[in-house]
């Protein structure tokens, strides 16, 4: 674990501890919260903090690129409204988006870049049709990215729209559908919230359970510092509004097969933002990866790195299928 | 892995960096071309750079600079070190197109007198690093070649005078003027854009880059045809200044009304211009009669 990174999760812990920070010390973890997508989030956490003048105008600078992604974000999510107005399937937001519009805590300061939604699966060419005709093109012409994805993925090759160049992703599953865990896809859409205006999200429980599934379950960690802070503004704010929020996270962590990983998501976050927690050797390799930035927003650590490649990749898809899809890949270079 | 060994802190205008190189010869030239700036080695800098390979290798097997820093474009082609200096200017470039959220930024290059800004911008090509360089060796103070920022709450232009990146044609224009001068870089041939030269602004540019001017005069300049100054209405000059505006759109009303209140505030010419002669006296004739 990188000083730096550790300055930086113990800002977002305790604003208070801005005042020990020296000149150098904010230099870098302005440098990884921006690398990080993080600078959002300490913006807000730092309002009203005693910060340098420099610190304070690149918060600032923050804050009105936030305002801006923002009000991009919610303007994408209206179009998506539009497109699927009349559908008679709900249209489930993922990730940032759904956090700034079910107006959560983990919304404020969230960066988004692209709009993430999750479909029914018989509903997919229903959905491709909407999406083309409303002016959203595909963005990887080659044929075996796209067979990739349709085979194999739990999303949609990438769309952009044409005018506005802002992509969407489009899920049908949770996980690869090649992934040994296979969350109750289904089951998340049927339980959804559902808005008057036609939008919707994912439960409290399932939207933790959805999260943890893309921090722990997928991928190599990448953004992991960003997405292990959602998950614990997430949880604070649910277990605040909900005493017995736990247990029905767990029932539901239970029937996805993510127990584990939400069990073990709890234990980070918790270590990272909350109580300071004493972790196993296992969780403190899970944290020397995410909190892997120097102070230069460079990533370092490329053993534990290369380590958490493999095992995406690994969890991802059975052994043969897995050597195929790289050799395919590294032929095309 | 590559660590940021050398590093160069750096003030251009109201805009600090922290660049980082893997190898000494980029941070090496930079102390040269930039001995007159402020070093504020004890501040929290605006942008981040980095420069370093593409991959572990390219640090010594024909090496390569991958343009890196706080903001990055997925598709930036990487550099030959031997083209160092002009790896870091496109990554403190990318930066403030990316990340500069104080000020509107227009791509433009300025020049200063009396306190009043010369504000000049076109397409690539156009000629605007070239003239404000040449005006900057006439008694005009040099503000920048590449960006003028524009502060949304007073309305005033701060300069950002880099070192000037001559390319080209107007290497040899800038050398017959000047003559053989340690203000001038190594020539890097064979860049993306051709030949590029540096050369180091005037004393005056360095000695008063923190007093922002007033803007006055606002011209498109175009190469390559004869001599003439044309009118230009308020709605085209607010549309070529958003095309020019790398930021306009992400500050929002701010920039929207840092835009209109310019456009509305300075007059505004398209000159068209063959030589480096009748650009500096339809430059002069237009500031006599409107700045």
């Amino acid at each position: 674990m990188t000083r730096a990174s550790s300055l930086l999760a113990g800002l977002l812990r305790a604003p208070g501890q801005a005042v020990h920070l020296s000149v150098k010390d904010w230099t870098e973890v302005i440098t990884i919260a921006r690398a990080e997508q993080l600078v959002g989030s300490l913006a807000i956490r730092l309002a009203g903090q005693k910060v340098p003048e420099a610190v304070r105008r690149r918060l600032n600078d923050a804050r009105t690129a936030l305002a801006h992604a923002q009000t991009q974000a919610r303007w994408e999510v209206e179009m998506a409204r539009r497109t699927f107005h009349g559908a008679g399937y709900p249209v489930v937001l993922l990730k940032g988006c759904a956090y700034i519009i079910a107006g959560l805590e983990a919304g404020d300061g969230r960066f988004v870049g692209d709009l993430d939604i999750l479909l029914p699966r018989r509903q997919l060419d229903d959905a491709e049709k909407r999406l083309l005709a409303a002016g959203w093109e595909w963005v990887k012409a080659d044929a075996y990215d796209d067979h990739y994805y349709r085979q194999w993925m739990h999303e949609l090759p990438p769309l952009i729209h044409r005018a506005r160049d802002r992509m969407i992703d489009v899920h049908h599953t949770i996980l690869p559908l090649t992934h040994r865990l296979e969350p109750d896809a289904e089951a998340m859409v049927r339980d959804c919230v559902r808005r008057d205006d036609g939008i919707a999200h994912l439960n409290p429980a399932d939207m933790i359970c959805h999260a943890v599934a893309h921090l722990l379950a997928d991928g190599d960690l990448a953004g992991g510092l960003r997405n292990l802070w959602d998950i614990h503004q997430l949880l604070r704010e649910f277990r605040h509004e909900d005493p017995d929020f736990d247990k029905e996270l767990l029932s539901r962590a239970a029937r996805h097969g993510l127990t584990a990983y939400v069990l073990q998501a709890d234990r980070l976050a918790a270590h990272l933002f909350g109580d300071d927690r004493p972790l196993g050797w296992r969780d403190r390799w899970f944290l020397r990866c995410i909190l892997s930035r120097d102070g230069w927003g460079k990533k370092t650590y490329p053993i534990t790195r290369f380590a958490f490649y493999l095992r995406a990749h690994i969890l991802r898809m059975p052994p043969l299928m897995l050597v195929r899809h790289l050799f395919i890949k590294w032929r095309k270079g | 892995m590559a660590r940021m060994k050398h590093q160069i802190h750096l003030r251009i205008g109201p805009i600090m960096f922290r660049i980082g190189s893997v190898w000494a010869g980029p941070v090496k030239l930079l102390n040269r071309l930039y001995q007159a700036y402020p070093r504020p080695a004890v501040a929290v800098p605006d942008f981040t750079v980095r420069l370093e390979p593409s991959s572990p290798l390219r640090r010594w097997i024909r090496p390569n600079i991958d343009i890196r820093g706080d903001f990055m474009l997925p598709e930036a082609m990487p550099l030959p070190l031997a083209h160092g200096i002009l790896a870091a200017e496109m990554a403190m470039n990318l930066q403030m197109a990316l990340g500069q959220r104080r000020y509107l930024l227009l791509h433009a290059s300025m020049v200063e007198r009396d306190g009043k800004a010369l504000i000049m911008t076109g397409l690539s090509g156009a000629g605007k690093s070239t003239l404000s360089a040449q005006l900057g060796e006439r008694g005009w103070r040099f503000m920048g070649d590449e960006f003028a920022l524009i502060d949304p709450n007073t309305g005033h232009a701060h300069g950002f005078p880099r070192a000037i990146s001559l390319k080209n044609e107007a290497v040899e224009v800038m050398q017959a003027l000047i003559g053989a001068s340690d203000r001038f870089g190594p020539l890097l041939t064979g860049t993306p854009k051709g030949a590029i030269r540096h050369l180091m602004p005037g004393p005056d540019a360095v000695e008063r880059m923190d007093e922002p001017a007033r803007p006055a005069l606002l011209l498109f300049p175009r190469f390559g045809h004869p001599p003439a100054i044309r009118p230009i209405g308020a709605a085209e000059v607010f549309m070529r200044l958003t095309q020019s505006s790398t930021n306009y759109i992400t500050l929002g009303e701010a920039g929207f009304r840092a835009l209109t209140q310019l456009v509305h505030q300075v007059p505004a010419r398209a000159i068209d211009y063959n030589d480096t002669a009748s650009a500096i006296a339809l430059v002069e004739q237009t500031w006599a009669e409107l700045a």
